[in-house]
């Protein structure tokens, strides 16, 4: 599938963080559709993966964009790393449209923004030793002499703890543990000292024990390089340790933004409320007690609901305004937003 | 007391042969098992908690080196049964399972209804229309509409084939089930759906549980014990209450603490170092190498002790 390539130069206001200084990431009114086609040809509609999303990000700033499957937050992160083209509405880093740039500009842009997978094991070419993924990305930048190379992935596996170098460099991903591989990915991320980071659940799959130790490894570094982190994940409970603003994601739209304290604290769409209600901390009386958790699942994304997209879930709807008007960004409290009709 | 017990495992050991050498991935595991309880297996991958459940089960691949000990279902131990009597008396008719990523273990090309109505028939010799009767009833247990068993996998999300494979271990009524990661590839929304679908099934049909899990903070929705395995050994056994509020053995304490909370500001932490090789373990204590507060004594194994009714194989216990 590609993403319908229509573009369009139109910016319009968004809620983002206005900022003193220039933002590093600016995305307006994000539009990023699929077109379904019928045995190959004839047109069939539309996947509306990304459907109006806007937000500034920050030199250094950490947001977490939590949604469940099927919410589009992979099709929005792909969009940020270059891979979908946006349908409509604009991304632009650094004062730069991402919808215009191509060739030498695209490949620049891919040194600036590093990307994190999900799946470490999956991530690593398995027939490369961890010398040859770490110059991979050297070697495609052009940095021809392989001393400087060497030298840039040493520093690289220092940064994520991955000594004594010498040991680790030759082997290949089946030999490491889940944590080790994931380390490596994110030296892959971080080889060419991006300004941006886009990390998708980059813990989900490793183990309990680990997956803190790899969190606190990626704030150590957005720390020391004032990276810029998205931190794409479905568990909330990770979010506190890690980013300062939350962003909720429900097919397709942005339903709640705000700051990480406020938004755990008192979380006000119905949505938020849901996921959080959801989430258990480790406690026996969970046993005893049923969570208030909606029924039913999130709706597809070819013809979703009108109006507000949560409206067939939600426990408070306000009939004939939520099932047919789509709610737009209320502030409930100082860059606390929220796109409910509750809070008209 | 003892009336009152469905399951008793002892001594269960289960060896792989391996080109590396005979993998240890179930060594020795003791435990009980009440009528219309949960007991949660947590531990984190590789440590041998899928490896003894098909154990339990008898579903073992071709390279089994050693499968020994005693797996004893009220009173009578079923090790020593023939593959056959143990298929048509015990799997499905009295221990059933939901294996991981069950959901996208079902047949694409049969119904689903079908597949749920299938070992009621194979185990229990029901004739099909009682069978999909049977599955009906099972669907609407478990939270799918109906008509959904004329339907094929495809045509259901992850949640509702996560469903359909549940309402395949109920439909024979079994004693036991053994839900093996049941909610890990799910979204969180449903993933609270299916655990108060487990907890209103508990309660109404009476049945008992072992839940296999690396998500300690989802395993206490069902837990009403927790037993802790580490390198293919039991490490810790305690009612939930005490586990959750005092974990004894060291590493269930840094288990604990490495879980990320939503309702507590607490800096999670993490373990240091990775588990033992299986093939060779250490001949002391498995997790001495990790331990905080290990002494000389670990270099020997420890037994396992019992604290005011909670067990646990540590020497700080002696």
């Amino acid at each position: 599938m590609t993403a319908v390539n229509e573009i369009s130069t139109k910016t319009t206001g968004g809620n983002g963080k206005d900022g003193q200084q220039e933002p590093l990431l600016s995305i307006r009114d994000l539009r990023v559709w699929f077109e379904l086609r019928r045995f190959g040809f004839g047109h069939a509609g539309y996947v509306r993966a990304v459907d109006g999303v806007s937000f500034d990000l920050a030199y250094g700033e950490t947001i977490a964009i939590v949604g469940e499957s099927g919410c589009g937050k992979s099709s929005l992160m792909k969009t940020i790393l270059g891979i979908n083209r946006p349908t409509k509405g604009e991304v632009v880093f650094e004062n730069r449209r991402l919808n215009d740039l191509g060739g030498r500009a695209m490949q620049w842009y891919r040194t600036q923004v590093g990307y994190v997978q999900q799946d470490p094991y999956g991530a690593l070419p398995p027939f490369m030793n961890v010398r040859r993924i770490l110059q991979e990305p050297l070697i495609i930048a052009g940095v021809k002499n392989e001393k400087e190379r060497l030298r840039r992935v040493y520093k690289v596996l220092e940064e994520v703890k991955m000594t004594p170098v010498e040991e680790f460099l030759p082997k290949f991903p089946h030999m490491l543990s889940g944590g080790q591989q994931q380390r490596v990915v994110i030296a892959r991320a971080m080889i060419m000292e991006p300004k941006l980071l886009v990390a998708d659940e980059p813990v989900s799959m490793l183990d309990a024990s680990v997956r803190v130790e790899i969190l606190r490894l990626l704030r150590g570094l957005q720390a020391s390089h004032n990276l810029a982190v998205i931190y794409i994940t479905h568990d909330l409970s990770t979010v506190r340790y890690f980013s300062e603003r939350i962003m909720v994601m429900y097919a397709g739209q942005l339903v709640e933004k705000g700051k990480v304290n406020d938004l755990l604290g008192s979380p006000q769409h119905p949505y938020t409320r849901a996921l959080i209600e959801a989430t258990s901390d480790p406690d026996a009386a969970n046993a005893t007690t049923f969570r208030d958790v909606p029924p039913g699942e999130p709706p597809s994304l070819v013809n979703p609901p009108t109006g507000c997209r949560f409206h067939p879930r939600c426990p408070h709807i306000i009939k004939d305004l939520c099932d047919r008007e789509v709610p737009p960004d209320f502030e409930v409290a100082p860059q606390h937003f929220t796109a409910c009709w509750l809070y008209r | 007391m003892p009336d009152n017990i469905l399951l008793r495992v002892e001594k269960l050991l289960l060896h792989f042969r391996t080109g590396k050498g005979i993998v240890q991935a179930v060594d020795g595991v003791d435990f009980t098992l009440n009528y219309n309880e949960a007991v949660v297996i947590i531990g984190e991958s590789g440590c041998g908690k899928t490896s003894m459940a098909r154990a339990i089960l008898r579903l073992l691949p071709r390279n089994v080196h050693a499968h020994t000990g005693k797996v004893i279902l009220t009173g009578t131990d079923v090790m020593p049964m023939t593959e056959e009597e143990f298929r048509q008396k015990i799997r499905w008719a009295r221990i059933a399972m939901v294996p991981q990523a069950a959901m996208n273990a079902l047949n694409p090309v049969l119904r689903v209804g079908d597949q749920v109505a299938e070992p009621m028939m194979f185990h229990q010799g029901a004739s099909k229309a009682t069978a999909l009767q049977r599955a009906r009833q099972m669907f609407q247990l478990v939270g799918v509409p109906e008509d959904f068993i004329t339907r094929y996998a495809f045509e259901l999300s992850g949640g509702m084939r996560q469903r359909v494979a549940l309402a395949m271990a109920l439909v024979t009524t079994p004693d036991l089930i053994i839900l093996d990661e049941p909610t890990s590839a799910l979204d969180v929304l449903t993933q609270a759906n299916i655990m108060n679908q487990l907890k209103r099934i508990k309660q109404s049909m009476g049945m008992s549980f072992i839940l296999i899990t690396h998500d300690i903070a989802t395993s206490s929705e069902l837990a009403d014990r927790v037993a802790v395995m580490y390198a293919g050994q039991i490490v810790e056994v305690g009612d939930a209450l005490r586990f959750f509020r005092e974990p004894l053995h060291p590493y269930s304490y840094k288990l604990m603490a490495s879980v990320p909370r939503l309702r507590e500001t607490k800096n999670p932490e993490f373990i240091t170092g990775q588990p033992p090789s299986l093939i060779n373990p250490p001949t002391g204590c498995r997790f001495a190498a990790r331990c905080h507060r290990r002494f000389e004594r670990c270099a020997e194994e420890p037994p396992t002790f019992e604290i005011a009714g909670r067990l646990v194989k540590c020497w700080l216990y002696a």
